[in-house]
This record gives structure tokens, sequence and C-alpha cells, in this order.
């Protein structure tokens, strides 16, 4: 019953990818690959290295072994911002956000950095129509029209975490790395947030880590479990669901827990 | 050339101790203090009125001095410095630049702008001989005072239950917590201990380095020399980039007068570059 | 509630409009030219600490580089218009007031890749070391420079060819606030360009800021460049306004009181640096009348006091009497078409 594997090349590719810190083995021999247009979720127990992946997918960290591949071009030794240019972009699982500029001006920003515009000092901000016409876009996309002009500091949770989607997804990339998007989000607020995150365009490469189960299963076509920095299974869902393996590392949490 | 070595470690023995306090705080608690230099002046202004107003010897002077010094580091750490620790850097220099234009205004003030000599004793003045290399008696006696406070220091650092609080809250400060320790007391007391320290050198050092109520600010950058070059993770550090310091200094303004100070500006950058954690730092390279 | 495009640019230009209080602002600096006639030579140094504080008000305000060097660039700067006019190089004095900002700012560049790594206190003292081994220099070449004489026999020509400095101050004062009012133009511009806003995220979270594609580095080596030829600016118009440069001007208590000037002003409105530098000449003609020599005490208990008050609380009551300033002009602005002295409150 299983899905037939595409034979595609992967669009994100890591090959032996290891991460130590001191001591510690944050990440050891990953080898992950993600399809263009995949719906791919990373899951594993609390300090398992998930976001530790994604820092050096982004190049927030420099891993100590291992290489990283955007559709088969080597992209391990670049600079966090010319990663955002190839096209891979992310959130935060921590809130990582202007908190002194609005959700508007945060959203301009990085538009006009795409287009392009970033380094103009000359030009206003506001006075290019490419820029204005896709901060609207966005801002209707991720229901923020009603906050655009607050403060970032003031927002309600929900909307701070649409913000930290929205601006990951105003770099317009190709693969977008969510972490734990929905981490701490009230109930009240979650609908609004998850239906974004259903809604993301089919184009785009989504790799989500989260530790909700049940957003997981039903978002995810393909799933990679990580345990203590080493991928333990990956596979479809339902593959995954069935592993007794994996079963057992989410019982010992919930034990330790 | 001996001559300049020998006194080129006196000099940096001296520094040492004028900067190891500050060390200390830069690394307890990561705070930028630009007027550890204002309690050096301090520790020297009140040698020169001991011993030249009141005519005590010299030698009570200097212990006087450091417990002058170390009670007035205290008292400013607890009354003013502490609502500054958790601040930004940015106010943590405002803060103690505040204070350094303050102790320069005060000082000109009540003792007057010109340079001031500590009258010191007979027996420590001049020169004696060793194979033909002429070595100053009063530069002996501060690299032998300076010598034992480095190796005291050492020791309580090593050896004592205080030096090991230290070392556990300078590591790591919320474990140190955790571990029970009352890091504010530590912190108090290691910044009295420094300021006295810092007094100390600046009575032992105003004849070397001179003592007027510029002191502060003209020392200023040479302390944070010895602090950032030399890394805050041990004193070791600090001590070798003292001694580093002050041969190279002494040596500069020898071999290349009008230049001395350029070279040694122009080293500390090219280290900060390189080694951005100090010289000596632990695993500096991350 | 739904966005469009025009609204969006409407809101997103406004903030860039120049406000009633900042237009009342400059018609009062430029009125004192004639409000008050006696006092040009305190005016006009009030005008160069302006534009030096301005500069640093950019990298400390709005990219958040702790500076104590920023009298690396005024200094070099300021000894650089001094021996261009004193040989004759180059006599018109606002062509070498441009090159005279060129040739800081390439300074600046080249040591901004020294200043932009490490911690704040790396920066510290590498913007500290760089003006102070620039002073070293002008003290070891005395033979260029003049040493610990200052750089003597400057002789400057009338600005433009017309305009000569005349004992007064009157000319001078004029052109220093002609310059400081077209560097602040361009400031502001740059501030609320895209450039600008990119500034403001890398101040706010430079993790962020490299995480949605904002060449952190190039942004900051940039903004770092044009600082470092404001302050150059400041430099020349100081030793072109007294045909004099001496040694003082690469000092640490220079750079220590331009923290001061832009902390008195409060950091990241522009305005700081030029309500700072009023604050500051102001206070000092007071307090060393009352206590010369040691007027530096009061200052140094400014900034302590200021510190253990807490900046953001100061920066609170400040924008509280902006907002009031700003609600009276605009209630004043149609009532006033010839609006003369409505002073901005200084204080
Ligand atoms: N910057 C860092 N320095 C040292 N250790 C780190 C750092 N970041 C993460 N770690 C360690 O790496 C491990 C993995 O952390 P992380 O990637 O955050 O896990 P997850 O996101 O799966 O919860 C943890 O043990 C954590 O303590
Ligand atoms: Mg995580």
């Amino acid at each position: 019953m299983s899905e037939t594997m595409p034979k595609t090349t992967p669009i994100l590719q890591t090959i032996g990818l290891e991460k130590r810190f001191g001591g510690i083995l944050a990440a050891q021999n990953v080898n992950l690959a993600v399809e263009p247009g995949a719906r791919h979720a990373l899951i594993g127990p609390n300090g398992a290295g998930k976001t530790t992946v994604i820092n050096l997918l982004t190049g927030v960290l420099r891993p100590t072994a291992g290489r990283i591949e955007l559709e088969g071009r080597d992209i391990t030794s670049l600079l966090p911002h010319q990663r955002v240019r190839l096209g891979i972009a992310r959130t935060f699982q921590i809130n990582q956000l202007f908190l002194d500029l609005t959700p508007l001006e945060s959203i301009g920003l990085v538009v006009s950095e795409r287009l392009g515009s970033g380094a103009d000092w000359w030009r206003l901000v506001g006075t290019k129509s490419a820029v204005t016409d896709e901060i609207v876009e966005i801002v209707e996309r991720f229901r923020l029209a009603d906050v655009m002009h607050e403060r970032t500091a003031i927002l309600p949770y929900g909307k701070q975490r649409l913000l930290e989607i929205a601006l990951a997804f105003a770099c317009r990339p190709r693969v977008l790395l969510l972490d734990e998007p929905a981490a701490g989000v009230p109930e009240a607020e979650r609908h609004e947030l998850l239906a974004t995150i259903e809604a993301l365009p089919k184009d785009v490469t989504v790799l989500l880590i989260e530790h909700d189960m049940d957003l997981v299963f039903s978002f995810a076509e393909r799933i990679s479990v990580l345990v203590n920095g080493a991928l333990f299974v990956d596979g479809a869902p339902d593959e995954v669901a069935r592993d007794p393996r994996v079963k057992a590392v989410y019982l010992g949490e919930e034990l330790s827990a | 050339m001996l001559t300049i070595l020998y006194d080129g470690i006196a000099y940096g023995m001296l520094l040492f101790v004028l900067a190891c306090g500050l060390s200390v705080t830069l690394g307890l608690m990561n705070f930028i203090n630009l007027a550890h230099g204002a309690f050096a002046m301090a520790g020297g202004y009140c040698t020169v009125f001991l011993v030249n107003r009141l005519g005590l010897p010299f030698a009570l002077g200097l212990p006087i001095a450091f417990l002058v010094t170390a009670l007035i580091g205290g008292l400013f750490e607890r009354t003013l410095y502490v609502h500054v620790y958790a601040r930004s850097h940015l106010d943590q220099v405002l803060f103690t630049i505040g204070l350094v234009f303050m102790s320069v205004a005060a000082v000109d003030y009540t003792m007057g702008s010109s340079q001031q000599f500590v009258q010191i004793p007979e027996a420590l003045q001049g020169q004696f001989e060793v194979d033909g290399i002429g070595m100053g008696k009063y530069r002996l006696l501060i690299i032998v005072i300076c010598g034992l406070l480095t190796v005291a220091l050492q020791l309580i650092l090593a050896k004592t239950r205080f030096g090991s609080r230290l070392r556990a809250a300078v590591d790591d400060q919320r474990v140190a917590r955790g571990l029970g320790i009352n890091v504010g007391a530590v912190f108090g007391i290691t910044f009295a201990f420094g300021s006295g320290l810092a007094g100390l050198g600046g009575a032992l050092g105003a004849e070397i380095l001179g003592l007027d109520p510029t002191f502060p600010l003209k020392y200023m950058i040479y302390f944070l020399i010895v602090v950032t070059v030399g890394g805050t993770s041990s004193i070791t550090g600090p001590f070798f980039a003292s001694i580093l310091l002050g041969i190279g200094d002494v040596a500069g303004k020898y071999y290349v007068p009008k230049l001395g100070a350029f070279v040694i500006y122009a080293i500390m950058i090219i280290v900060l570059i390189w080694r951005p954690q100090g010289l000596f730092a632990r695993g500096a390279a991350r | 509630m739904t966005a469009n495009a025009d609204e969006v640019a409407r809101y997103l230009k406004r903030r860039a409009r120049w406000s009633p209080f900042e237009i009342a602002f400059w018609i009062f600096a430029f009125a004192t030219i004639w409000l008050f006639p006696g006092k040009y030579l305190i005016l006009k140094d009030t005008a160069i600490l302006a534009l030096f504080a301005l500069s640093l008000d950019l990298i400390l305000g709005y990219a958040g580089i702790i500076s104590l060097g920023q009298a690396a660039f005024f200094g070099f700067a300021g000894y650089f218009a001094g021996l261009v006019a004193k040989y004759g190089i180059i006599n018109e004095p606002v062509i070498a007031l441009v090159c005279s900002g060129l040739i800081a700012a390439a300074l600046g560049f080249v040591t901004s890749f020294l200043v932009l790594r490490g911690s704040d206190l790396t920066r510290l003292m590498v913007t500290l070391g760089v003006s102070l081994m620039l002073g070293e220099l002008a003290n070891r070449y005395s033979n260029i420079t003049g040493g610990a004489d200052g750089l003597q026999g400057v002789e400057i020509e009338p600005v433009l060819g017309r305009f000569r400095f005349d004992l007064f101050g009157h000319n001078g004062y004029v052109y220093c606030l002609i310059v400081l009012f077209i560097c602040f133009v361009i400031a502001r511009r740059i501030i609320y360009s895209p450039f600008g806003l990119s500034l403001r995220s890398i101040k706010g979270n430079t993790l962020r800021a490299a995480a949605i594609g904002v060449p952190v580095k190039w942004r900051l080596v940039a903004i770092y460049t044009v600082s470092a030829g404001l302050a150059g600016i400041a430099g020349a118009l100081l030793t072109q306004t007294t045909a004099f440069c001496s040694l003082d001007v690469f000092s640490l208590e220079r750079s220590a009181d331009l923290l001061l000037v832009l902390i008195i002003g409060g950091t990241g409105y522009l305005y700081g640096g030029l309500i700072g530098a009023v604050i500051y000449k102001f206070l000092q003609d007071w307090l060393s009348n009352l206590t010369p020599q040691y007027w530096q005490f009061w200052i140094g208990l400014v900034l302590v006091v200021i510190v253990l008050i807490g900046r953001e609380r100061m920066a609170g009551w400040v924008r509280i009497v902006r907002s009031l300033l700003v609600r009276l002009g605009t209630w004043l602005m149609p009532r006033l078409p010839a609006l003369g002295g409505a002073a901005p409150d200084g204080r």
C-alpha cells in the first residue's frame, strides 16, 4: 500500500552531515533527501538535533563534517543570505522577529531584499509598486491585514507566529523549512495557523518539524525520524506509524517527561 | 638590551597587578568596566597622601592603599555597579566612562593637575649591577611584590574554596547559581579585591607610570589590552599578555621612540582580529 | 480589513514625510543666524558637533555598533583638509570638504573590516585603537602635521571663491549650518530607504536579518563607510573654520564626549545628535562658567545618572514630549501660514 517513491533528484540533500558541540554529537551521519514539492516532516524527541539540522541547512551553523546540496549543487560553505537567494528559507522555533518594525515593514524589507532593491539608499521605502503589490499578497495570505500597522512586539502570539512564517515565505523559497511552527500557539489561534500552512502553494517544498502528531500525519507525505542526532527511520507516514522502534522512542519520551 | 627586558618585565608585572581585577570582572559578569583605572589612581593618590603628607613609611602606605581602594571598590560595587550588570554593553560603557570623567575632574579639583611623586625610601632608590647590567632597585621590588602576588592569586584560585566558587561562576553563572553559589557575593568580593589590587598597583606604579588626574584615561587602553589579548578564562593569559605588553612597550619606546605606542596598538588590533577571544584563550577556535 | 497596494505604499511612505516638528526645527536652526549674531563661534561648534554626532548615530543608533573611535575619521579628514589647504593642493573649500569626506569614508571602508568582527568589547578596542594609532602617526610625522604644536599656517580661501571666513564667524557658521543640513538630508534619506530598513532589521535581530537574505556584513560595511565620511566632513569643517588642526582631534575624550552628546539627545531618530549637541554645548558653556576646568565632572555625572535612570525611560519621556510637540505643530500649521519662530524645545 505504500506510495511509490518518485525517482526524481532530491531538491535538498545532505550527505554524511555531522555537527559536534564540544562533547555532544548533535547531528551524526545525517543523510536526508527532500524531494521537489514534497511535504516532508522531520520528527524526533526534544534534543534530537532537529533544530541543529535546520541550522546546518540554512548556514547558521557550520557542519563539522558532511555536505549539503541544493539540486546537486554543493552549498555547504555558503553564507546564510546566499542560501536564501538560492531558495532556502526557514522559520525559527523561537520567534525571531523585528520587534520594532511593523509586519508591513518587516515583509516590505524581505520583499525589497528579494527583488534586489535592498541596497537602494536613495529611493524611499514603498515607492516601488512591484514591492507593494507583493506585500499586499503576503499580508492577505497570512491573515495579517488587521494588524499590519502595529509594532510586531505587541502582536498576539498567534499573529507573531504567522508573521514568522510570512517572513520566510516572502523570500519566495523553493524549500521552506518550518521549525515547530505551531509550538505554543493557543488553541483559539491554532486553526488559522494550520490553515495557512495547509494552503502553502504546492510548488514550494516544505520540510516541517513538529511535535503535534495530528498535524504531522495530516500534512506529511513522508516522515523522517531523528533520534540522538542520527536518522532513525525514514518513510511514508503509515510505515513510520507502524514502526515499533518509533513507538518505543516516543513512549520512552513520554515516560521520562 | 637586558636592561630593557628587566624593565619590561617589571612594567609588565605591574600591569598585571593593575589589570587582573578587570579581567575577572569582564570574565565573570561580562561587564565592561572602563573605570578600572580610576581605582588604580585612587590607590596612587592615597599613598601620596599617606606617605608625603602624613609621613607614613612607604611600606605601610602600600597595604593601606590596597585596603582603602578595596573598600572604595566594594562600596561602588554594592551601590552603583550592581544596577548596571544586566544592562547593555553600551550602557556599561557610558556608565563607566562617566565615572572616569568624574574621577578625573574630582582628583584634579582636590589634588591639582600636576604630576605627583611618592617619596620612596632611600634604600629603594638607585641601581645595582649584575654582570654589568644596571638594574633599578625599585623595579626589583616591583617584580618581587608582583611576583608574590601572582603566585598568591594563582594559589587562591586553584586551592581555596572561594577560588573554586569563583572559577565555577566564571565558567557558567547559571550552573554556579544552581549549585547554590551566591554569585552576587562572590562578585562583590572579587570586585573589591580586584580594585584593591589595582590600587596597590597604582601606588607601586606611581613612580614608573606617572600619577596625574588623567591616569585612568591614559592607561585604560593598556588594561583593556591585557584583558582582551590575554583572554578572560584564566589568570595566566592576562599574566603573559601583561609581560609581553610590558616588554613590547619598553622596547618599542627605546628602539622606535616616536612610534612606540603605535606598535602596541597595531599588535593589539592584529591579535584581536586573529584571535578575538584572546591570545591565550582556551578553545578560541569556537 | 483587507490591504491594498496604494494604501500600503502610502503608509510606508508616510513615515518619511517631514513632520511639522522637523520643519520647525530647521526653520529655527536657520533663524539662529539672525537671532544670535554674537554667538557665531559657539553656534558653529555646535553645528560641527551635531554633524559629528549624527555620524555616530548612523552606526550606533541604526546599526548597533558601539564605537569609541569616531575621532579617527574626524581627525584624519581634519588633517587632510588642513594639509590640502596649507600646501595649496585644493584651494576651494567646498571641493576640499567633499574630498575630505571621501578620504575619511575610504578609511572607514578599510577599517570596517577590522571593526565588524568580534564582540562589543573587541569593537570598542579596535575603534579606539585605530584612532590612537592615527594620533601616534600624526605625532610621529610632526614635520608634516606640526606634531604637538598643531598644524599651523593653514590659509582657507573664500568658499566658492566669494565668501571669505570672517572674524565674527558669520560666514563660517552659515557654511557649517548648510553643510550640516545637506548631510542631514542625505542621512535622513538613507534611513528611510530600503537600505535603512535593512539596517534597522540588522540591529533588531541580526540572526533573522541574515535568514531573510540580508547580506549583513556588507550592509554594515556600507553604513560604517558613510558614517566615517560624515565624521570626516565634520572634522574638515572644524579645520576649515578655525584654520588650525591639532593632535587632540584624535583623542579618546573626543570620542567619549561624542557618545555622551548622542546619548543625551537619544539614539536612533536622527535628531538625537543635533539636539544632544545643542544641550551639550549649552551645558558646557554654562558649567564651565560655573566651575571652569572641572565641568568634566558634571558631564560624567550626567552620563552616570542617565544610565542609572535608564535610557529607555528617558527615551519614553522624550517620546511623550515629542508627540506633544508634533501635535502642537499639526495644530499650529494651518493656523500660522507664516510660521517663523516655533522653536523646538531643545531641553
Ligand atoms: N549552540 C549550541 N551549543 C551547544 N550545544 C547545542 C547548541 N545547539 C544545540 N545544542 C545541543 O544539541 C542537541 C540538539 O539540540 P536541538 O537541535 O535544539 O534539538 P531539537 O531541535 O531536536 O529539540 C541538544 O543536546 C542541545 O543541547
Ligand atoms: Mg528544536
